[in-house]
């Protein structure tokens, strides 16, 4: 059934070696993954299985040592606009206010700022960000300017959306809330995403599937399809789907930081 | 950070201190101009007021200070638009750093005053040596300033604006250099301080004119209050100098995260 979908970005047997200064590291070893138009693909794995490295491989930022990425079957070389990045460590740019922050790539793209702004504007009430359109990042809490910098990638309109533990830094509370709210918008839009994580709640709630990866050298190590209805809520968590699901996906993980261990 | 509100020293304005503090200062000039010992080396306020009246009627204050000023402005120019471009250079080009910072490092400790009299050997007297050791010593301050924060810019900061869209030339504008800013202007700070405390070694090099050639000229003739009237008008220069900087880094920097001191 999948089989017909088109295929949005095809990981073709991507492999990384860092040259580091403790010698050759192999971050990734030859992982192959189709991601479908529409997917919410979650990666969890653990520590340094390479999650980051193969996210930035696809968003442009690394080159990887041998392989190719390719997104609607043109070869990835260097960043792209049709390739939206939220980092972790939200990345704003503390000397501009949020809406400036948010109107950065529309002007990248050649926009008069008549023209950006209205767009800007629907993306920060999007992230419900309205009363704070002139505030500069430090004048927000952590959770505030992680949706200013989601409301920033959604601004350029990319196709697919790499989220590199974006709520990672956030408390379990608003954590939630920014999970409810991301679930939304997916609904509405269906954008591809690449969300990693390290919460296997937050990856059962959130995907579509859920790729576990594995450590030393970094590789797919499954697969799985969560086929949970939408529309998806908190309270879905209660249900028994969901926690079969969990524990498939937490038996998997275990097993690797069990390896991890060794 | 406060411990606990105690009454009266809470209730007393910044400005009721800059009276109180002025006063403080007032009292121990007063005390030191009366001291047997110290007499000599502290006139008190109207015996240099009476000073001021004698050099501004001898024309030479208003010559002496515009003198300074221009060695000043033309080293810190010379410095500033030197250290940018080899502070960037040295960010991003590792050899350039590797080669460059030591030396900067290493004159950088050097007192100015050491090397005035190589520099009168080569450039002669007047106002090029001077201009070219405020040059050297704000050149060197800046520079160093300068580096630190080009490296410390965020490099998420630059996948972030890559990501959206961002070529090299956008990177430089509109990431490194408001990134930077902070530091150029606390580089500007620091540079402007170094060129004034440098000013009177700069102007011991046969200058003809200036604050600090005057003051050794009082020197010579045991002029003790212009001597002292001309320390304190360094003084004032210096703190209105860098009152101006720190105005404009707050208002150009109101941004950051955390101030830096
Ligand atoms: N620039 C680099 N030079 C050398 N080695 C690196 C570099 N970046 C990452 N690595 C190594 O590659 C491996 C994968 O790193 P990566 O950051 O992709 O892991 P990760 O899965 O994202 O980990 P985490 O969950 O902690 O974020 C790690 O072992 C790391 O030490
Ligand atoms: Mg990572």
């Amino acid at each position: 059934m999948a089989e017909d979908r088109k295929v949005k970005v095809k990981i073709d047997h991507v492999e990384k070696i860092y040259d580091g200064r403790q010698g050759k590291m192999i971050a990734l070893n030859g992982v192959d993954l189709d991601i479908y138009e529409n997917e919410f693909i979650c990666v969890v794995g653990p520590s340094g299985c390479g999650k980051s490295t193969l996210l930035n491989i696809i968003a442009g930022l690394l080159e990887p040592t041998t392989g190719a990425v390719y997104v609607d079957g043109k070869k990835v070389e260097g960043t792209g606009t049709e390739r939206g990045v939220v980092f972790q460590q939200y990345a704003l740019f503390p000397w501009l206010t949020v809406k400036k922050n948010v109107m950065f790539g529309l002007k990248l793209k050649g926009m008069s700022d008549a023209e950006a702004e209205p767009i800007a504007m629907k993306y920060i009430k999007m992230v419900q960000l309205e009363d704070f359109v002139d505030a500069y990042p430090k004048e927000l809490s952590g959770g505030m300017k992680q949706r200013v910098a989601i409301a920033r990638a959604y601004a350029v309109q990319p196709e697919v959306l790499l989220m590199d533990e974006p709520f990672g830094a956030l408390d379990a509370q608003t954590r939630t809330q920014l999970q409810a709210e991301l679930i939304q918008t997916w609904q509405e839009e269906r954008k591809t995403c690449f969300f990693i994580t390290h919460d296997v709640d937050e990856a059962v709630i959130l995907a579509t599937k859920v790729i576990v990866m594995s450590a030393r050298p970094g590789r797919i190590k499954r697969i799985i399809d969560i086929n949970l209805p939408y529309p998806r809520t908190q309270e879905m968590k209660m249900t028994k789907e969901f926690m079969d699901l969990k524990n498939e996906v937490w038996g998997e993980v275990y097993q690797e930081y069990l390896e991890i261990r060794k | 950070m406060d411990k606990k509100k105690n009454g009266i020293i809470d209730k007393i304005p910044n400005w009721g201190w800059l009276m109180i503090s002025l006063a403080t200062a007032l009292v121990l000039w007063y005390v030191l101009s009366i001291t047997p010992k110290t007499a000599r080396c502290f006139p008190f306020i109207p015996k240099v007021i009476e000073a001021l009246k004698t050099v501004v009627e001898r024309e030479i204050l208003w010559a002496d200070i515009k003198s300074s000023m221009i060695s000043v402005l033309l080293g810190f120019a010379f410095g500033f638009c030197t250290s940018v471009p080899v502070a960037f250079l040295m960010a991003w080009y590792r050899p350039v750093q590797h080669i460059v910072e030591p030396w900067i490092q290493f004159i950088r400790n050097i007192p100015p005053l050491a090397y005035v009299p190589l520099v009168v050997i080569g450039a002669g007297v007047g106002r090029v040596p001077q201009v070219i050791v405020i040059w050297l010593a704000t050149f060197l301050t800046m520079t160093i300033t300068i580096y630190q924060g080009v490296r410390n810019v965020d490099s998420t900061l630059i996948k972030a604006a890559r990501v959206l869209g961002a070529k090299d030339k956008d990177l430089f504008v509109k990431v490194i250099f408001p990134a930077t800013t902070p530091f150029i202007l606390t580089a500007v700070r620091l540079g402007a301080s170094v060129a004034l405390t440098t000013l009177i070694a700069a102007e011991s090099t046969g200058a003809f004119a200036g604050l600090g050639m005057r003051i050794r000229s009082f020197n010579n003739s045991y002029e003790v209050e212009p001597m002292l009237l001309y320390i304190i008008l360094i003084g004032i220069i210096g703190i209105s100098i860098e009152k101006i900087i720190k105005f404009l880094e707050k208002k150009l920097t109101g941004w950051q995260e955390t101030r830096q001191v």
